[in-house]
């Protein structure tokens, strides 16, 4: 239960030709628009270099159809393709196939005559109220804020053609229906496609505010596109390579960089051998690119990042420039005040700060000091988690482009455009209204790209080189220079009574701050389960002073918070004698209070808790052979119920491998793409097993890891099947890129529990210490 | 320095240093962008090709070293039929999210479904866990190649 996190990090972004924003505003008619500007990217638009737009190699030239524009949103043919533009950014969370399906539906389209299109990333175009808000992917927040906007959007223009048939009829619109792109008057008998209507609707004048209110939606049990599995949009372009990630473009005339930055994050640039690189062949320039805004803080905690110090190599190819640097390239730098940051000191510090009082309350309710005196049994347990990466497969890049008018374009995987929009304006020193932003299909998000310090590399690099620049990252830039996953400590106490029921608990939770306050994906909700279901508890929290950049990863703070509460729930639980999920059931049932923060509904939870243990077949475990159990947890973030059984063996060396997790998750009455939802909830699962053998050690102010080898992606040997079930309720429809991971490491850490008794309490698990005999 | 290598068929003269690696000359001077760069240092499996029918990691291949090997990419799979299985299935099976690793999943299934067209859990596992999805699509990476072997689709590695 997040505290706040506006933005997690769901997949997702995509990108497209440029279009002329100040041709139309949202909803307003637009003549026929056709001409290139049109082409999806998938179809491989291949713009000519007369008109700059970045071009995909490969790719075929491809007249484009006459498209009749109804809306922003909606373009129709005279022949009767439907293009839907998406508006979210595409990272793998298959918004870019989901959010045009709750267009389609409303719209009564064919699906099978839909081309998607990625937007581009246009505040005024696609990030209205009316559209469901800015355009963004984070915080598993796609599917609740557009679930009613878009089905409006595609409503109120099938509303259009329905007009233009009725205009063209001499007939009531009251008279009309339609069937799948096909506007229908049964009194006569007639019938007109929606591309027969096209140019007549594109004529028409737009909805207005109030009929986008008071539109009226299907009756949801007629749905025919929400809720039946869409394979995802790109699949087909994706296994057969198509050009399409940002790493992908290229612009005419472009040249690749790299960038050297300090290790220690906000290092400075003393001194750099850039004449030496320069004479190196094929390398263009070397410079040094220095820091924009004097406060660090700013620069390396929170959702956007900024520009810090460093030096660019721009070469011919990207292979040169990269050689440059490592061979050639010496740069002193001046590393700054948190060079002496460790890891080893995080934990030490944490440790000495655990002994005292914490240094500020959270919440606290009841009387605890009476609670743990009267107690017939106490537990106390301290749990940690390291520091994670994002590791994005594709490492981050950007590609940017100066026009001689002024403006720049930006090919970008980010997560989050507006304040990258805001960022570069900032780093060129022009106003945001001359950038222009291509939203493009990013190889995984997690978070990373929420931030947008690369959009701001490559602006810097572009200006100053004065070409269009590719700027690259090396997996070791990637995982050096990444906002982290904070670590956290939590030091908790509980006390039972003589029935073994939970009469208070503690956390004395240890985090990371940032000048006053917590720093960025670094808290702890007052609200978290179980405050509010026990009648004690007291929440404090004391924090460490560092200097590594942080940020939100997939279910952030979620991620490392619930692997220490559920675990600690189940230590709880095995203390008072009760089964662990039983335990939980019984927890749930207590609530003391209203409606806990965030809206949790008690009752939903223990419904999935209860589901998932009668799909595991968790009653029959006990008849498991030895080295092998399973765990349970369960866990409320992004609107989203999830409880996760693992079974997991472990074999006298210590070897260990999760056979299978069984997921059960409440996202409301609709899961609008199964398909897609069910594989966002098997990766999230199988992530967050990886999590628990990853850690980034801080040594000397920087990162220790470099790649792959030293800081593992897991496997396909090493992950589990994963059945994935959704309970239906009656409650609107809520995302699913996170909620599915964070109930992951702790049902596998109290599965290894049961195997082996040996308690998990710091990530990452070391093999080594499940030896059993 | 000239090098004349064969990729998807065709026969391509390239000017580079030999030092560098295929992928780059795929991606950069050959304008193949398939093939993706994840490592740099064979850990992730994203620039897998076939040298010879054989998956290789492109990634640390220098150019120099390709010499008469035939190189397919991704972008030239789908020309044997066991490819083309396998692309179909990974669509029939909606295999990615983010798609990032997948050029390199499917070249690695394909080889693997070359030389073993029925292949055990067992096999899966070894011949893709140089293969990393950061998406961890990994359940339906498994489905998917057995649904290119006409194989049950069912995890069996409990039992
Ligand atoms: S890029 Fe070659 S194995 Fe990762
Ligand atoms: S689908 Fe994203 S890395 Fe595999």
């Amino acid at each position: 239960m997040p505290l706040d996190t506006p933005f997690g990090a769901d997949n997702g972004a995509p990108a497209t030709a440029p279009v002329d924003a100040s041709r139309r505003t949202f909803l307003k008619i637009g003549a026929a628009a056709g001409g290139g500007l049109m082409l999806s990217l998938a179809a491989c638009a291949t713009p000519t270099d007369t008109d700059g737009a970045a071009t995909l190699a490969t790719a075929p030239a491809a007249p484009p159809a006459p498209l009749e524009e109804i809306n922003a949103f909606v373009a129709i043919s005279p022949t009767g393709k439907i293009r839907i533009m998406a508006k979210n950014p595409e990272i793998g969370q298959g918004v870019k196939t989901m959010l045009p399906m709750l267009i389609a539906e409303e719209l009564d389209a064919d699906w099978s005559a839909v081309d998607i299109e990625q937007a581009m990333a246009d505040a005024a175009l696609y990030g209205t109220a009316a559209s469901g808000g800015m355009q963004f992917a984070g915080g598993s927040r796609a599917t609740p804020s557009t679930w009613l906007p878009l089905r409006r959007l595609g409503a109120a223009t099938r509303q259009v053609l329905l007009q233009a048939a009725a205009q063209t009829w001499g007939v009531p619109v009251g008279e009309l229906t339609t069937g799948p792109s096909v506007v229908i008057h049964a009194a006569s008998n007639r019938r007109a496609t929606y591309g027969e209507l096209a140019t007549a609707a594109a004529a028409l004048p737009a909805p207005d505010d109030e009929m986008m209110k008071t539109v009226a939606l299907k009756d949801e049990a007629s749905f025919r596109i929400i809720g039946k599995s869409v394979k995802q949009w790109d699949t087909p372009r994706i296994v057969r390579g198509e050009p399409m990630f940002g790493i992908d473009m290229v612009v005419p005339g472009m040249k690749y960089a790299v960038f050297e930055q300090c290790g220690v994050w906000g290092g400075k640039v003393v001194s750099a051998n850039l004449d030496e690189v320069k004479a190196v062949p094929g390398v263009v320039d070397a410079f040094i690119v220095r820091q924009v805004g004097d406060d660090l803080a700013p620069l390396i905690d929170g959702t956007n990042l900024g520009l810090l110090d460093g030096v660019a190599i721009v070469a011919d190819d990207w292979w040169t420039a990269k050689t440059a640097r490592e061979k050639v390239l010496k740069v002193v730098w001046d590393e700054g005040a948190s060079r002496t940051d460790s890891s080893a000191g995080f934990d030490a510090k944490a440790a000495e700060l655990a002994k005292g009082a914490p240094q500020s309350v959270l919440n606290e309710k009841g009387d605890v000091a009476a609670a743990m005196k009267a107690a017939a049994k106490t537990v106390e347990a301290s749990y940690s988690y390291p520091f994670l990466p994002h590791a994005t497969l594709e490492p981050q890049n950007c590609t940017a482009r100066i026009n001689a008018d002024g403006t720049a374009e930006f090919w970008s995987t980010t997560q989050l455009p507006e304040p990258g929009r805001g960022l570069v304006a900032k780093v060129l020193g022009v106003e945001q209204s001359a950038i222009k932003i291509h939203m493009i299909r990013a190889g995984g998000g997690f978070g990373r790209r929420l931030a947008n310090d690369y959009m701001a590399q490559a602006a810097a690099i572009a200006k100053h080189s004065g070409h269009p620049v590719k700027l690259l990252w090396t997996r070791e830039d990637d995982m050096r220079h990444d906002h982290y996953r904070p670590g956290g400590y939590h030091n908790f106490k509980a006390a039972l009574d003589k029935a073994g029921a939970m009469t208070a608990m503690t956390n004395h939770f240890v985090t990371f701050k940032r000048g006053t306050r917590p720093a960025n994906s670094a808290q702890l909700s007052p609200a978290e389960f179980p405050a509010g279901f026990i009648p004690a508890h007291s929440y404090g929290m004391s924090m460490i002073e560092f200097g590594v950049p942080t940020g939100p990863l997939r279910a952030p703070e979620s991620n490392g918070v619930c692997f220490a509460y559920q675990s600690f729930l189940d230590e709880v639980a095995h203390a008072a004698g009760k089964d662990p999920l039983a335990f939980r059931l019984e927890l749930l049932s207590a609530q003391t209070e209203g409606p806990a923060a965030g809206g949790f509904s008690a009752q939903r939870m223990y419904d999935v808790v209860k589901l998932v243990g009668e799909r595991s077949g968790w009653a029959n475990r006990t008849s498991l052979p030895k080295g092998t159990g399973m765990g349970v947890a369960f866990y409320y973030s992004h609107l989203g119920y999830f409880a996760h059984v693992a079974k997991v063996k472990v074999e006298p060396s210590g070897q260990w491998r999760v056979q299978k997790v069984w997921v059960v998750g409440d996202i409301g009455k609709h899961v609008i793409n199964p398909t897609g939802a069910a594989n966002q909830a098997e990766g999230s699962v199988i992530d967050g097993v990886g999590e628990m053998l990853q850690t980034i050690t801080i040594e000397n102010g920087r990162t220790k890891q470099a790649n792959f080898f030293d800081m593992p992606l897991i496997r396909i040997n090493q992950a589990p099947d994963v059945d994935v079930h959704f309970h239906i309720t009656d409650n609107a429809p809520t995302g699913l890129g996170e909620p599915a991971l964070p109930p992951a490491p702790p049902a596998v850490t109290n599965a290894i529990f049961a195997a082996t008794g040996k308690r998990i309490r710091q990530l990452p698990v070391v093999t080594s210490s499940l030896r059993w005999t | 320095m000239a090098f004349t290598i064969n990729v998807n068929g065709k026969t391509q003269t390239v000017d580079v240093p030999g030092d560098m690696p295929l992928l780059w000359v795929l991606r950069d001077k050959l304008e193949l962008k398939g093939t993706k760069f994840g490592c740099g240092v064979a850990s992730c499996g994203a620039c897998t090709v076939h040298i010879d029918g054989a998956p290789a990691r492109s990634c640390v291949t220098p150019i120099s070293s390709v010499g008469a090997g035939v190189v397919t990419t991704i972008e030239a799979v789908g020309d044997s039929p066991t490819g083309r299985a396998v692309q179909a299935a990974w669509v029939e099976v909606d295999v990615p999210q983010c798609g990032y690793c997948q050029a390199g999943q499917v070249m690695a299934a394909t080889a693997l479904l070359s030389t073993t067209p029925k292949p055990t859990d067992r096999q899966i596992d070894d011949a893709m866990a140089g293969n990393a999805c950061r998406c961890a699509t990994y359940v339906r990476i498994r489905k998917a190649i057995k649904t290119a072997a006409g194989l049950p689709t069912a995890d069996t590695r409990e039992a």
